[in-house]
């Protein structure tokens, strides 16, 4: 693996590898004069979503921080926050200001949405002006947080593409970098796998602390039988029976080199290098929402029948080895690991046409995701609001 | 030759079929990917990519093993050869 790519340093040393400028609303009013002022000042991207009103307790928390996450991650070079009323703006263009990055906010009340606009799209163009002069730099290959989720998988993501992310983690482990799973619920069948993998017996509390929690709330919640739900219809269409088979062929991902060094909350940050779990949904847009939250740059997302997820902010590149998938939606797809099954292709070869990906993916390729526009940006919400 | 179908280990007890169009009465040849061996098994069903094939026979109560591991219990008797999913097999969990 080459030891160098060009990536964008931010103010407060962390690397990106893309230069966004973002206009993030607080809360779903704002969603329209958001997109209002990336329509007047282009190159700049609206990032609407559907909450942060009356949202209480933890799950306010949770908002707060996957809004500020997301402004905070180095992949972002500015950001416009817009909300309806200005203390809760605020607290969000604080918390981003913290990076040193261009942040401002503006709120609607008192203003509307045509003053809001006029002075949010005023500023937005200064930002566009700004980074659209920053250089890319020689950076280390370490530097990159990179992030896995599997999705609309089937038995050849246990077989193929997600030992292909696991063989490119043992890697990226030995090579320093910053490394993340999550997908609380499809760990059920393979837990133990990861309490043998934890670092310390605080990691493996902690790790049981979050798995009991989300097994908790399936409990409390569901119907006769969650396999209606979890495997997914698209898995078992692919050919996964139960949540056991679907979780064992997801941990695959993680390899079988790295420790487990520390079991995270949602949207928090890791606080060093190596393999870390991140409590999450196992949704695809939000597990991918919670990464670029939580800082990371570069994602690899395995599918077997063809989830096509994408993120505003965060490269998801798309690997695959079904080659009925592969043939008949083929516009998703940055790796073809599909040798893999034909055993004209190791494990060590797919592990490093990923790792090539990842470093053209840093240096400005475009993944399939992003040229086609996908932009999921789901919010986690852990209860309804007051 | 040609590989129709993948197994995890020795020790499981289904294989992935990797090819489309798998049909009964076909002999099939299989990969079993840590030992490195090769296998053949007649269908006795259609199986299509990505679903899986008992390798042996399994009655009402069983374990299946894939992955060296438990993934869930039989519910109605699987002959070796016949489409193992979720008409014969169901999660141990939730």
């Amino acid at each position: 693996m080459e030891s160098k790519f060009m990536g964008y340093r931010r103010e407060n040393g962390r690397v990106g590898v893309r230069n966004h400028v973002i206009i993030l609303p607080l809360d779903d009013l704002s969603n329209s004069a958001c997109e209002a002022v990336a329509n007047n000042v282009k190159g700049t991207m609206a990032i609407p979503h559907p909450y942060g009103r009356l949202q209480f307790g933890e799950d306010l928390e949770l908002h707060f921080r996957t809004l500020i996450g997301t402004g905070c991650n180095p992949n972002v070079a500015a950001v416009i926050v817009i909300g309806i009323e200005p203390i809760w703006t605020d607290r969000i263009v604080k918390g981003i200001a913290k990076t040193g990055k261009p942040v401002a906010g503006f709120a609607i009340e008192k203003n509307g949405d045509f003053n809001t606009i006029c002075a949010a799209s005023k500023q937005a163009k200064e930002y566009m002006h700004q980074v659209s002069e920053y250089q890319r730099v020689e950076c280390d290959v370490s530097e990159l947080w990179v992030s896995t989720k599997c999705g609309e998988s089937d038995t050849t993501s246990g077989i193929a593409t997600n030992p292909t992310v696991g063989n490119a983690y043992d890697k990226l482990y030995e090579n320093g970098n910053t490394i993340l799973f999550g997908e609380t619920t499809e760990l059920t069948g393979g837990e133990h796998l990861v309490l043998e993998r934890c670092a310390n017996d605080q990691v493996r509390k902690d790790f049981q602390f979050f798995f009991d929690r989300y097994a908790k709330l399936v409990d409390d919640n569901k119907t006769n039988d969650l396999s209606d739900s979890q495997p997914t219809k698209g898995n078992i269409e692919g050919g996964l029976t139960t949540i056991e088979e679907k979780a064992l062929g997801n941990i695959q991902k993680i390899g079988t080199k790295a420790p487990v060094v520390g079991a995270l909350e949602k949207a928090v940050e890791p606080t060093g290098p190596g393999l870390w779990f991140q409590d999450s949904s196992s949704a695809a847009a939000e597990q991918v929402t919670l990464c670029a939250a939580s800082g990371f740059v570069v994602h690899f997302f395995p599918t077997g029948q063809g989830n096509i997820i994408g993120n505003p902010i965060l490269p998801v590149i798309k690997l695959c080895s079904n080659p009925r998938t592969l043939r008949t939606m083929s516009e998703h797809f940055d790796v073809d690991v599909s040798g893999l099954l034909r055993r004209d292709l190791n494990m060590d070869q797919a592990g490093d046409m990923l790792l090539e990906m990842m470093l053209r993916t840093a240096n400005g390729r475009m993944t399939a995701a992003e040229v086609l526009g996908h932009r999921e940006f789901v919010l986690t919400k852990i209860y309804e609001s007051a | 030759m040609a590989i129709d179908f993948l197994v995890h280990e020795a020790a499981d007890g289904v294989g992935v079929a990797v090819v489309e169009g798998l049909s009964a009465g076909q002999e099939i040849t299989g990969w079993v990917m840590k030992e490195d061996e090769t296998i053949t098994i007649k269908l006795i069903s259609d199986i299509p990519i990505g679903h899986k094939v008992a390798l042996q026979d399994y009655a009402e109560g069983d374990t299946v093993i894939k992955y060296n591991t438990d993934i869930g219990k039989v519910v109605a008797p699987i002959k070796k050869g016949e489409h193992l999913h979720v008409h014969n097999v169901k999660t141990k969990r939730w």
